[in-house]
C-alpha cells in the first residue's frame, strides 16, 4: 500500500507563539506586582484577585457555552487575565459583590456580547472599572491606607490629595514636603491594589519585553507624552503644578501604560499607529488630571483611545518595503 | 555590527543536521523522467522521440522562447517514453522516461576536475553558452538566468549580488556548495560580472555559516568579488531582501532588482555558470539536501535531474511509517509532495522529511489583533488584513493594500499565536487581485 503523505500549503513550521502563552505571559508578568499589594495591602487584595478571576472565568464559560453556544474558551486564559487586570483597578477596600458586578460588566459588556476575545473595541477589564466608577464612586475612591505607613496620605491617593490640596490654595512646595519619592516608587501609598508599585510594573515591563509578548512602543509612548506635556506646566509654574515625575509615578499612569493600554486587542496594529495612540492617551491623561472632576483619567483616556483605534489601523499604515529610500 | 534588511523578518529555529556532510555523489538511478518544465516560462519542446539513445547532455528539450530554458539528458541510455507524467504536486507535464544504460558523456563536457579560471569569451558568447546550458535560478525560483543578465534598455547594471544566505531552515545544499566548490563557484561569479558588465560582485552569507564565510575568504582571488557576512534573519534570501541588506538600496513595489542597478543570483547558479562556460558542461545534476529529524539520514547529494524522489529517499534509508510529510524546498516556502514517483527537478533545492508531529497545522482560533503578523512582515503589508479581506471577498478593496508586494515568505503564518494559516487566504487574494489588475490593462 501506498503510504498517504499530509499536503499543505507552505509554511510548513509554526513559530512558539500561542494565545495561551502570551496570555499566560501577562499573567507571570503581574506577580511582582501582586506580591508588592500583599505587602501594602494584607491579603485582601489576594481575595478580591481570586473573585474577579474565579467570577470573570464563569461569566465567560456560562456566556460563551449558553448563550453563544461556543466551545468554552477559557484555556487561552483571557478571561483570567481580565479578571486580573480588574482587580488590579480596585481598590482593596471594595466590597466583594461589587467585584463579581464588575466582572459580569467586564466580560458579558465589554467582550462577549461584541462576539469574544478578538471583537471587543473596548478594553473588557476597564469597561467594568470604570463602569463600577461610576456607579460606586464613593467605594471605588476610598482607599486604605497602607500596612506600612497607616498615617501616610491616608484615604486618599497621591493625585486627589495634591489636586485637593491645590484646589484648596495650598502652594505645591508646601504640599510636596510630605512627600517621599523612594516610597511612590516602592509602592507605599494609597491606590488601587495594582497601581502603587512603580518599581514592580516596570519589572513586570520588562519581563514582556523580555518575551517579545509587546514591544516598548506603547507604554514609552504613553509616560514620554505624560512627562512632557506635565513638564511643560511643570516649568511654567512649578508652585501651581505636579511635577512630571510625580505624575508618572502616581495613579494608574504605570499599571495604564504597561498593562492596559497595551491590551493587543484594543491598541493599533502597526508602529505609527501605537505613536498616536500613546501620545493620545498621554495627552488626555493629563488633561482630565489637571482640569478634569476626577483626580485620575488613565482609564478614561485608554477607553476613548481604544475607540479611535479602528480609524487609526484605518488610517496608518505600516512603512512599505521600498517606500521612503530612494 | 553585521548587515540585514530593515523591515519584519523572523528567527526559525535553523535545524541545518546536515551542515557538516559532505557532497556526496548519488550513484544514477535505473530510469530517471525528466520533464520538459523545470522552470518559470514556456515548457521547452521535446527533440527526442520513443526509442532514441542518447547520452549525458545531449539536449532533449528546446527551449520555446525568450523566457524559457533547454533541458538536457541526466543520464546515457534508451527513450522510453515522451508522455504527460505527475510532478509532485500531482500536476500533468510532458516529461521524457529515460531507460539507464551505462554512464556515457556528451563528448563535449569537460569532465576533469581541474579548475578553469581563464574566461576570454566576450558578454554574448557567455550569455549564449548560458542559454544554451539551460541554466536556470537554482535558488528554487527556477527564472531562466538568461533572462535575468539581459538588461532592458535604458537600465545599468552596477553590480552583481550572490544568494549564499540559504535562510531556509535545515537547506544545506548552497552551504556544502561554497565550502567544497568554492573555486569554481567564485570562477562563475566572476563570469557572471563579465556577463552583465559590471565590476563589483557581493556574496552575501548568513553568519551562521562562519566556515562558509571564512573559506571563501581564503580562497578568493578576485578584488573585485566581496564577502558579507549578514545577520541571521528571515527571509534574507528574498531577492528584494538581500539587495536591501548588502547594498543597502530598495527595489519599488511592483520593480525588479534592475531598478537599483542589482543583478542576484544564487550561489548554485553560480556554480552551474562555471560549469557551462567553462567545461561546456549543461546543468543536469545538482546538489540537493535530503534531510529531516526522522525518516532518513541527512545528507547533501548530488543528483542527476529527472532522479525519482522515491529513489533518493531509498538510497538514504527512508522510513515510510516514520513519516508523514515530505517537502520539496524548505520548510518555509517549500510545497509539499504529494506524490513520491516524481522527480525532482533544476529548481529542487531540498528534500525534507517531517513525522506527524510537525506536519500537522494546530487548530485556528480568533485573531487577538496583536499586529505580530505585521511586525514580522518583510514588505511591511498587513497580513491580518488582507487575510480578512480575501476572505470575505472584498478583493476590490484589497488592491490598494498591497497584496502582490506579498513574496509568500510565510512569515505572518509562522509567527501568528492564534496558528491562523494568513499566507493561505493572501495567496488566494493574490490571485484574484492579479486578474483584477490584469482586467484593467
Amino acid at each position: 500500500m501506498i503510504k498517504k503523505l499530509i499536503v499543505s500549503p507552505s509554511p510548513h513550521i509554526k513559530g512558539n507563539f500561542s494565545t495561551s502563552s502570551l496570555m499566560r505571559d501577562v499573567i507571570l508578568a503581574l506577580i511582582p506586582t501582586f506580591i508588592v499589594a500583599i505587602i501594602y495591602f494584607g491579603f485582601g487584595s489576594l481575595v478580591v484577585a481570586a473573585v474577579a478571576v474565579s467570577s470573570c472565568m464563569l461569566f465567560e464559560f456560562l456566556i460563551t457555552r449558553f448563550m453563544l453556544n461556543k466551545k468554552s474558551p477559557l484555556g487561552d486564559y483571557s478571561a483570567a487575565l481580565t479578571g486580573l487586570l480588574l482587580a488590579l483597578n480596585l481598590p482593596v477596600s471594595i466590597p466583594l459583590w461589587m467585584v463579581v458586578l464588575g466582572s459580569l460588566v467586564a466580560i458579558g459588556i465589554g467582550k462577549a456580547s461584541f462576539g469574544g476575545l478578538g471583537n471587543n473595541p473596548f478594553n473588557p477589564a476597564l469597561v467594568g472599572r470604570v463602569f463600577l466608577l461610576i456607579s460606586f464612586p464613593v467605594q471605588m475612591t476610598s482607599f486604605p491606607s497602607t500596612v506600612i505607613s497607616p498615617d501616610a496620605l491616608s484615604g486618599a491617593t497621591p493625585l486627589a490629595f495634591a489636586k485637593e490640596a491645590i484646589s484648596g490654595g495650598a502652594k505645591m512646595s508646601e504640599v510636596m514636603s510630605d512627600i517621599s519619592y523612594t516610597s511612590m516608587f516602592l509602592g507605599d501609598k494609597g491606590g488601587s491594589i495594582g497601581e502603587v508599585g512603580a518599581l514592580a510594573l516596570l519589572l513586570g515591563f520588562a519581563y514582556l519585553l523580555f518575551k517579545r509578548v509587546i514591544t516598548w512602543h506603547i507604554p514609552v509612548y504613553i509616560i514620554g507624552t505624560i512627562a512632557i506635556f506635565s513638564g511643560i506646566f511643570w516649568v511654567v509654574d512649578p508652585e501651581m503644578y505636579l511635577s512630571p515625575l510625580y505624575q508618572v509615578l502616581s495613579g494608574g499612569a504605570l499599571l495604564g501604560a504597561i498593562f492596559m493600554a497595551t491590551d493587543y486587542v484594543t491598541s493599533p496594529m502597526n508602529r505609527k499607529g501605537m505613536a498616536i495612540y500613546g501620545i493620545g492617551i498621554g495627552l488626555i491623561t493629563i488633561i482630565v488630571r489637571m482640569w478634569g472632576a476626577y483626580p485620575e483619567g488613565i482609564s478614561f483616556a485608554i477607553l476613548i483611545m481604544n475607540g479611535v483605534t479602528p480609524l487609526i489601523n484605518k488610517f496608518t499604515k505600516p512603512t512599505r518595503f521600498g517606500e521612503k529610500k530612494k | 555590527m553585521l548587515k540585514t534588511f530593515k523591515i519584519g523578518g523572523i528567527h526559525p529555529p535553523d535545524n541545518k543536521i546536515s551542515r557538516d556532510v559532505k557532497i556526496e555523489k548519488m550513484p544514477h538511478p535505473l530510469r530517471v523522467v525528466i520533464p520538459m518544465s523545470q522552470h518559470i516560462g514556456a515548457p521547452a519542446l521535446p527533440t527526442v522521440a520513443k526509442g532514441d539513445m542518447i547520452k549525458v547532455g545531449d539536449i532533449i528539450g528546446k527551449s520555446a522562447g525568450f523566457v524559457s530554458s533547454n533541458i538536457h539528458s541526466s543520464v546515457s541510455g534508451k527513450v522510453v517514453s515522451v508522455d504527460d507524467v505527475l510532478d509532485s504536486g500531482n500536476v500533468k507535464k510532458t516529461a521524457v522516461t529515460i531507460d539507464v544504460e551505462g554512464d556515457e558523456w556528451n563528448d563535449s563536457i569537460d569532465s576533469s576536475l581541474d579548475v578553469i579560471y581563464d574566461c576570454k569569451l566576450s558578454k554574448s558568447e557567455i550569455v549564449s553558452k548560458i542559454v544554451s546550458a539551460g541554466i536556470v535560478g537554482m535558488g528554487g525560483a527556477t527564472f531562466p538566468t538568461h533572462v535575468k543578465l539581459s538588461i532592458p534598455e535604458g537600465k545599468t547594471a552596477v553590480c552583481l549580488i550572490i544568494n549564499g544566505v540559504e535562510c531556509e531552515p535545515y537547506l544545506t545544499a548552497d552551504h556544502r556548495v561554497m565550502l567544497e566548490r568554492a573555486e569554481e563557484m567564485l570562477v562563475g561569479v566572476d563570469i557572471l560580472c563579465k556577463a552583465i558588465g559590471v565590476t563589483k560582485a557581493y556574496i552575501g552569507i548568513e553568519n551562521n555559516k562562519p566556515d562558509a564565510i571564512s573559506h571563501l575568504k581564503s580562497v578568493n582571488k578576485f578584488t573585485h568579488i566581496e564577502i558579507v557576512p549578514l545577520k541571521v534573519q528571515y527571509p534574507q534570501g528574498g531577492e528584494k531582501q538581500l539587495i536591501d541588506a548588502v547594498i543597502n538600496r530598495a527595489v519599488p513595489s511592483g520593480a525588479l532588482p534592475i531598478e537599483v542597478g542589482a543583478v542576484v543570483q544564487n550561489v548554485g547558479t553560480a556554480l552551474a555558470v562555471y560549469e557551462a562556460v567553462q567545461k561546456n558542461k549543461p546543468l543536469f545534476e545538482r546538489v540537493v539536501t535530503v534531510t529531516g529529524k526522522s525518516g532518513v539520514s541527512p545528507k547533501n547529494l548530488l543528483v542527476r535531474v529527472g532522479t525519482k524522489i522515491e529513489d533518493i529517499l531509498s538510497y538514504c534509508g527512508y522510513d515510510a511509517d516514520a513519516t508523514s510529510k515530505i517537502i520539496s524546498g524548505g520548510p518555509m516556502m517549500g510545497r509539499a509532495v504529494c506524490n513520491i514517483t516524481a522527480p525532482i527537478t533544476k529548481g529542487t533545492s531540498g528534500i525534507l522529511l517531517m513525522d506527524e508531529s510537525q506536519a500537522i497545522r494546530k487548530d485556528s482560533s480568533s485573531c487577538i489583533r496583536c499586529g505580530k503578523c505585521v511586525d514580522v512582515c518583510p514588505m511591511g503589508l498587513e497580513p491580518y488584513l488582507l487575510n480578512v479581506m480575501s476572505k470575505k471577498g472584498l478583493f476590490d478593496e484589497l488592491v490598494e493594500h498591497l497584496p502582490n508586494d506579498c513574496i509568500e515568505c510565510g512569515s505572518c503564518s509562522y509567527t501568528c499565536p492564534a496558528s491562523i494559516p494568513l499566507l493561505d487566504y493572501i495567496r488566494v487574494g493574490k490571485g484574484k487581485v492579479m486578474a483584477i489588475l490584469r482586467g484593467q490593462k
